[in-house]
């Protein structure tokens, strides 16, 4: 099927285009690169929701609620959920879906599963794209769910309209909530598995922590800290409410940040890939023994490396 | 960057035996293969419907239930209505080779049974996808 064809059965509604779209986007190849030039008319339109946590906190089965839940509301919903790739075989095994079969054969809900391929920050690096092509295709809301994510990986933050951070009770006392970083990264805090014993108290040490130093919100994020059961459907509304009323202004400034930090991630994927170029990677074999040999110093190396990464390609200029 | 080979691993109908299906999953895996897991209990429109979404290049269906047959011809049916004809169907389980043979005919692939080497399921499924779908 051409481009063309694609963006046209798309943005009519055929989900086997949407599908085949999708893996020419998450391929990096110039035809996914003009169909998403061929829809960008159409992007904007579907509010985009992250859900990102720890490893077992409960993220695919929150999706799964959450998708229940848009879907008595009459919301049609796109989920794109990533899980990691092996860094020694490059392959994965996607398993978001076993969570959300009640999902399977519902027209108004489209499911799909990317693997990271070694992506940092808990998403792939065409994560953001093929984010667009699911909005292009019409959804309503698009939940991206991330790799299981430690306490640094926060790309879905800089890339989704509104974030939630699941956590689950017994993962760690408070002085895990009060470090830096994902608990004060999202918009909410869910501490799912709220049916279990143990997830008031967790709840009550997150707000607690919160509430040490008045900068980083203080008190008044208590309200941001949500006590949901994925399981038992708790507390799932309030939350897809919540999700929901984050106000257009503030959506359409984070969408202002999010475009410019994505060039600043093509900018350096671009220059993470100059470093392949065959003149640099030789030079870098070559300078690596010279280096623990002490002969060339690692600073002197790089000014090398990097000089021959960036200059003019020898292959290009040949006639 | 490339297109992957992605294969759905689902295990439809009601025996809830998915040890078979989890050892193939992690086994394509390991052959650098993104695998798409569904888990139990798919009916054979759940394992299409996913397989179109995934945009998958071939479908595992693991069957020790003895409803081979059924299951193979529906979900073959179902490939076949959603326009699914580059996808490979293939799969394994306690499968006479009669009704593999009846099902090669129909047009399912190879179906492996208990003992098959796994690196000769990853062979097979690069070779066949590589074959229907040029990467």
């Amino acid at each position: 099927m051409t481009v063309d064809a694609l963006a046209k059965g798309i943005v009519a509604g055929d989900r086997r285009a949407l599908a085949r779209g999708l893996s020419l986007v998450e391929a990096g190849a110039a035809d996914g690169a003009a169909l998403l030039d061929a829809v960008r008319s159409r992007l904007g339109r579907a509010r985009r929701i992250g859900v990102t946590g720890p490893p077992g906190a409960g993220k695919s089965s929150l999706v799964n609620a959450l998708v229940r839940e848009a879907r008595a509301a009459g919301v049609e919903v796109a989920v794109l959920a990533v899980d990691p790739s092996s860094p020694f075989s490059g392959g994965a095994l996607l398993g978001d879906r076993v969570r959300m079969s009640e999902h399977a054969l519902d027209r108004g809900v489209f499911i799909r599963s990317q693997a990271s391929r070694l992506a940092m920050g808990g998403l792939a690096a065409t994560s953001h794209d093929m984010t667009d092509l699911l909005d292009a295709a019409g959804f309503d809301l698009v939940v991206v769910e991330t790799v299981g994510v430690g306490q640094s990986e926060l790309e879905i933050v800089r890339q989704a309209d509104v974030t939630a951070i699941v956590l689950a009770p017994s993962m760690g006392d408070m002085v895990q909530a009060m470090k830096a970083g994902l608990v004060e990264a999202g918009d909410v805090v869910v501490v799912n598995k709220g049916d279990l014993p143990g997830a008031a108290s967790c709840r009550d040490e997150i707000v607690a922590a919160f509430g040490m130093t008045a900068e980083s919100g203080g008190a008044a994020r208590a309200d941001d800290v949500l006590l949901v059961s994925a399981a038992t459907g708790d507390g799932v509304k309030e939350l897809l409410a919540r999700l929901r009323s984050i106000p257009d202004v503030v959506v359409a400034e984070r969408r202002i940040a999010a475009d410019a930090r994505r060039v600043d991630a093509a900018v350096v994927r671009a220059l993470a890939d100059l470093r392949l170029k065959p003149a640099a990677a030789s030079l870098a074999a070559t300078l690596t023994p010279a280096v623990r040999r002490g002969d060339v110093s690692l600073e002197e190396a790089v000014r090398t490396i990097v000089a021959a990464a960036v200059g003019p390609d020898r292959e290009a200029r040949r006639p | 960057m490339t297109r992957k080979i992605r294969v759905l691993v689902a295990k439809p109908g009601l025996d809830g035996h998915d040890r078979g299906a989890k050892v193939v999953a992690a086994a394509l895996r390991d052959a650098g293969m993104e695998v798409v897991y569904t888990g139990l209990h798919q009916t054979p429109e759940m394992v299409v419907a996913a397989a179109l979404q995934e945009d998958v290049d071939a479908i595992g269906l693991s069957v020790h239930s003895g409803a081979h047959l059924t299951l193979f011809r529906k979900v073959l049916a179902l490939m076949k209505e959603k326009g699914l004809d580059d996808v490979l169907l293939t799969g394994g389980g306690i499968i006479p080779e009669k009704d593999r043979a009846t099902l090669a005919a129909e047009g399912v692939g190879r179906l492996f049974g208990p003992g098959t080497p796994l690196k000769e399921l990853a062979d097979y499924i690069a070779a066949e996808t590589a074959v229907r779908r040029p990467r």
